[in-house]
């Protein structure tokens, strides 16, 4: 049977893994995707008949952290089976090939699987000057995403800077970096963002797409629901500590190592929304306010630009503080031009005896 | 440009620029007015004992009317501590201050800040019932009395919802908050929530000025 036309379940027995720890992953990913539990069997079973799904991978303005992130984290388990199990047809910085032979991989795949190969994107894309910032092969990444969503099933933007524009989009954005959505309006698409993103998102957002065919629920930044729903400081597991006022002064105080909250220190989970805090990093770890800094909210728009990450969320932006000078000494005008008016006013009043 | 992000920046920055200027321009506006001389004979070397006398005088129902006008003193120091508590001692409001002077001040804790705001949303809401209720009190309030009280309970009511994360998204919540506080600033110098300047100068010179002429404040 050509490897192409292997089911998961297949493939699964074929690598000699026991359909208990295969549900135990499906039930695993269940319960990190909010789906109940009396779906799990129903879930692995659609799993299992899921066949070899066409993924392609275009890398844009980035810097490569999204795809160590994510094939780096995996322990070889089910989970990288599952990245196995995927064709993943064109990724340039994974794939053997380079070259002419890379770009006709990209569009062979293209053709094979029209209408139906999943496109993950990260990077964001230039669009100033036609977006000559960013080429690959002598076309611009505008043309490349347009070229591929054409025959996409659904996109998956992958990391800040595909959902949002990222660090290429902070002040001043000298390319005009956007987003993937900016751009493409018309296919389903889904956000993973995060600098880096988090690989058990991946995994669930894949898991699911191969076994119920569509995207997992979203909310209004085209964030999974189950992943994003909640901020890193609801889940906090210093979040007590911010409730009783007992706050960290600098990174390894005395408090800082009792465990109380970092907001002081600039910390923004308030107003981020991702999994770090439940589902944590390097295989459930750690995560960066358990290790002592606070959350500088990677996975939001513009994080770059919302003043320093050592600054409490509380304090304001100040361009500069010259506004207060110049508001002071108008006011002094305004207040001593009306104070003319009052006296000339005072003075009729008086009937020209000025007391 | 995200709500918050407009409300931590640019309406910040707007609505202390018009605080600052309008309460510069309010008491220059005033101090520089011709003031009217005494032209009586003083009937005491030392009137300022009376505006001291005038400012402690007022803090407090004078003993005939004390019975009709406790419950108002009451419910004022109740909003007015509420206010100075909630404002000044929450400690993500003295990180903001602390970011502006440099320095700051040992907070209360939440919980404690959460029940001072119920309480003081609880007076601010009897205060009003009472104006409303009472026909003398309804006559002579106008639209600054009604909106005063709006910019000042709005911060309360959005801060406390935010704090309790009761929105639909805490960055949308906390941005209202800011843009309500916004509005208290942008409002303050020029309707009667200039009293927080003016009490102390009225009473002041009432209470000297009625010294002057043997008078009791
Ligand atoms: S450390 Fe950050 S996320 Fe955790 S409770 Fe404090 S402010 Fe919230
Ligand atoms: S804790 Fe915050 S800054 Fe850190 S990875 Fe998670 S979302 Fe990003």
């Amino acid at each position: 049977m050509k490897e192409q036309e292997l089911t998961l379940g297949e493939e699964l027995r074929r690598q000699g893994i026991s359909r208990r720890s295969f549900l135990k992953f499906c039930a695993a990913v269940a319960s990190s995707m909010a789906i109940p539990a009396s779906m799990v069997p129903a879930m692995a079973e659609s799993l299992a008949k899921a066949r070899r799904q066409s993924v392609i991978w275009m890398s844009y303005q980035e810097c490569t952290g999204c795809i160590e992130s994510l094939t780096r984290s995996y322990t070889p388990t089910l989970e990288s089976m599952l990245f196995n199990f995927i064709s993943l047809d064109y990724q340039h910085a994974l794939q053997a090939a380079a070259g002419r032979q890379a770009e006709d991989a990209l569009h062979q795949a293209m053709e094979d699987n029209w209408g139906e190969y999943l496109v993950i994107a990260d990077g964001s894309i230039p669009l100033k000057d036609d977006g000559v910032y960013s080429t690959v092969d002598g076309h611009t990444n505008l043309e490349s995403i347009k070229e591929v969503a054409e025959g996409a099933a659904a996109i998956i933007a992958i990391g800040t800077c595909a959902a949002y524009g990222g660090v290429g989009a902070a002040k001043p954005n000298p390319t005009g970096a956007v987003g993937v959505d900016q751009i493409i309006t018309d296919k389903p698409i889904l956000n993973v963002p995060g600098c880096p993103p988090m690989p058990e998102v991946m995994t669930g957002v894949l898991t699911s797409y191969l076994a119920f065919g569509r995207l997992p629920d979203v909310d209004s930044k085209k964030r999974p629901l189950a992943f994003f729903g909640d901020t890193i400081h609801d889940r906090c597991y210093r979040r007590p500590y911010y409730d009783l006022g007992l706050y960290a002064k600098s990174f390894d105080d005395e408090g800082a190592r009792k465990g109380w909250c970092l907001y002081e220190l600039g910390c923004k989970g308030p107003i981020t929304y991702n999994a770090c805090a439940t589902t944590k990093w390097n295989q459930g770890t750690s995560w960066p306010v358990q290790s002592g800094h606070g959350c500088i909210g990677c996975s939001e728009p513009n994080f770059w630009d919302k003043d320093s990450f050592y600054k409490p969320l509380s304090a304001g932006q100040w361009g500069s503080a010259e506004g207060i000078a110049i508001a002071a000494a108008a006011g002094v005008a305004a207040g001593a031009a009306a104070a003319v008016v009052s006296r000339k006013h005072q003075d009729n009043l008086a009937g020209g005896n000025k007391s | 440009m995200t709500l918050l992000d407009f409300a931590r920046g640019p309406a910040m920055q707007f609505a202390i620029f018009i605080f600052v200027f309008g309460i510069v321009f309010r008491l220059v506006g005033v101090w520089a007015m011709r003031h009217k001389r005494d032209l009586s004979e003083p009937r005491q070397p030392s009137a300022w004992k009376g505006g001291i006398h005038g400012l402690i005088q007022h803090a407090w129902p004078y003993k005939p009317f004390r019975d009709k006008l406790m419950t108002d003193y009451v419910i004022g120091y109740v909003i007015h501590l509420g206010l100075l508590f909630v404002i000044f001692f929450y400690k993500p409001h003295i990180l903001f201050f602390q970011d502006i002077f440099g320095f700051g001040w040992p907070a209360l804790p939440n919980g404690v800040i959460t029940a001072i705001s119920i309480i003081t949303i609880g007076a601010l809401v009897i205060a009003l019932v009472k104006r409303l209720t009472d026909p003398v009190r309804r006559l002579i309030s106008n639209f600054d009395d009604y909106f005063t009280w709006f910019v000042t309970t709005l911060p309360f009511v959005t801060g406390l919802a935010t704090a309790g994360n009761v929105w639909w998204h805490y960055e949308t919540g906390l941005a209202i908050h800011l843009l309500s506080v916004w509005l208290l600033l942008i409002y303050f110098p020029f309707g009667k929530l200039m009293h927080a300047f003016w009490f102390g100068v009225s009473r002041y010179t009432t209470g000297s000025r009625f010294a002057r002429r043997g008078g009791m404040a």
